[in-house]
């Protein structure tokens, strides 16, 4: 495919990609353990180029149920953003915030929900605010849609929302920890090609 | 024994009782099954967009509605089928974020639908079921050897027609 820019992305096109997703998990961090009160600590994010249906894999299989959350960007650049977690994740947020912890999502009270979904909402924004910073774009966000659902059924809405322009997509993959817990957060990035070629260029790399 | 075929997004595949054709996790995509009931032979279609027209790839024909289910009629056709006896059962269609107010996404899973629908008409096939449209997830899973399909869904359990 002539225009697949993601699968001929060199390693310093990744580079720059990893240095956004390091800066956007810092953030991240940072308004976890606000929301939290507690220390939360980050490793090194993971910035992989992968098919939907990988990510599907790396999420534990496109039945295994996750929390999907689906932001749109407008103004500078075009593009969407997917924050994706796992019940670890949901279970760190869920005890240290309201002392709860379901059994399953299906489980999940009104209160559980909405915590999650601004958490989320906080987390995605950090990492839309480390693009804005790093590239000096002015990056609109729209209010977050949650879906609580298998894996596979959740990505195929970005999955169709790309099809015309790669099958590939860029995943970053944070760990957290905080206390005894420790949780891995997905995030996808979903910027149009020629978004992807205005931060490239607003950083002084040629696609 | 019977072997589980698996249908990933953007495929089809083909089958003879008393094997079952599966596909996990429709999302706005759409499950196409085709049933011959006289050699039982199945064929299942996993969608992702209405129509390859207004694609600027059309690399993969198995992705689009239109293209897709042409080619699993003729696969059907290889192995024995005829296009006078299939019918078809299709299911997901869903719209899994409901605030999504970007209109090229908000409905695409209704017009994966009624793509498939149109094509389905196209080829003179008749539909003979369909769990299509809400707000959730299906696994489907279809069996050639009567033309029944099981869905799997997270969170309102499983059901079959």
């Amino acid at each position: 495919m002539t225009n697949d820019i993601y699968s001929q992305l060199n390693d310093l096109q990744i580079d720059v990609l990893r240095e956004l997703g390091n800066i956007g998990a810092g953030n991240a961090a940072t308004s976890l353990a606000t929301m939290l009160n507690k220390p939360v600590g980050i490793t090194v994010p993971v910035v992989k180029i992968l098919s939907f249906t990988e990510v599907a894999e790396i999420l534990g299989g496109p039945e295994s149920m996750v929390i999907g959350l689906l932001l749109t960007l407008e103004g500078d650049i075009n593009g969407m953003i997917m924050f994706l977690m796992k019940k670890d994740f949901a279970d760190m947020i869920l005890g240290s915030l309201l002392g709860e912890n379901p059994a399953d999502f299906s489980d999940m009270n009104e209160m559980c929900n909405s915590a999650l979904s601004e958490m989320s909402n906080i987390m995605a924004s950090s990492y839309v605010n480390a693009v804005s910073q790093m590239t000096n774009m002015r990056i609109i966000i729209s209010v977050p849609d949650m879906c609580v659902d298998m894996a596979g059924a959740i990505l195929s809405v970005p999955a169709i929302y790309f099809a015309n322009i790669s099958d590939k997509i860029i995943l970053i993959e944070d760990q957290f920890e905080s206390g005894e817990n420790h949780a891995t957060s997905h995030v996808l990035l979903i910027p149009e090609v020629d978004s992807l070629e205005k931060i490239m260029r607003s950083l002084g790399i040629d696609l | 024994m019977s072997n589980i075929i698996t249908v990933g997004i953007s495929q089809i595949n083909m089958a003879r009782a008393p094997d079952v054709l599966v596909t996990y996790a429709l999302g706005s995509c759409v499950g196409i099954c085709l049933y011959d009931p006289s050699t039982r032979i199945g064929g299942l279609s996993h969608i992702m967009l209405p129509s390859s027209k207004m694609s600027l790839s059309k690399d993969n024909i198995y992705k689009f509605a239109d293209t897709a289910i042409v080619e699993l009629v003729k696969g059907m056709e290889s192995m024995g089928a005829k296009r006078s006896r299939i019918v078809a059962k299709i299911a997901g269609g869903a719209q899994m974020f409901s605030g999504l107010t970007s209109s090229s996404i908000a409905n695409i899973g209704q017009r994966n639908v009624a793509a498939v629908k149109e094509t389905l008409a196209e080829l003179k096939i008749p539909i003979v079921g369909e769990d299509v449209g809400k707000d959730y997830g299906r696994t489907l899973f279809f069996y050639p050897e009567d033309g029944r399909v099981r869905i799997k869904s997270a969170n309102k359990g499983e059901w079959t027609w």
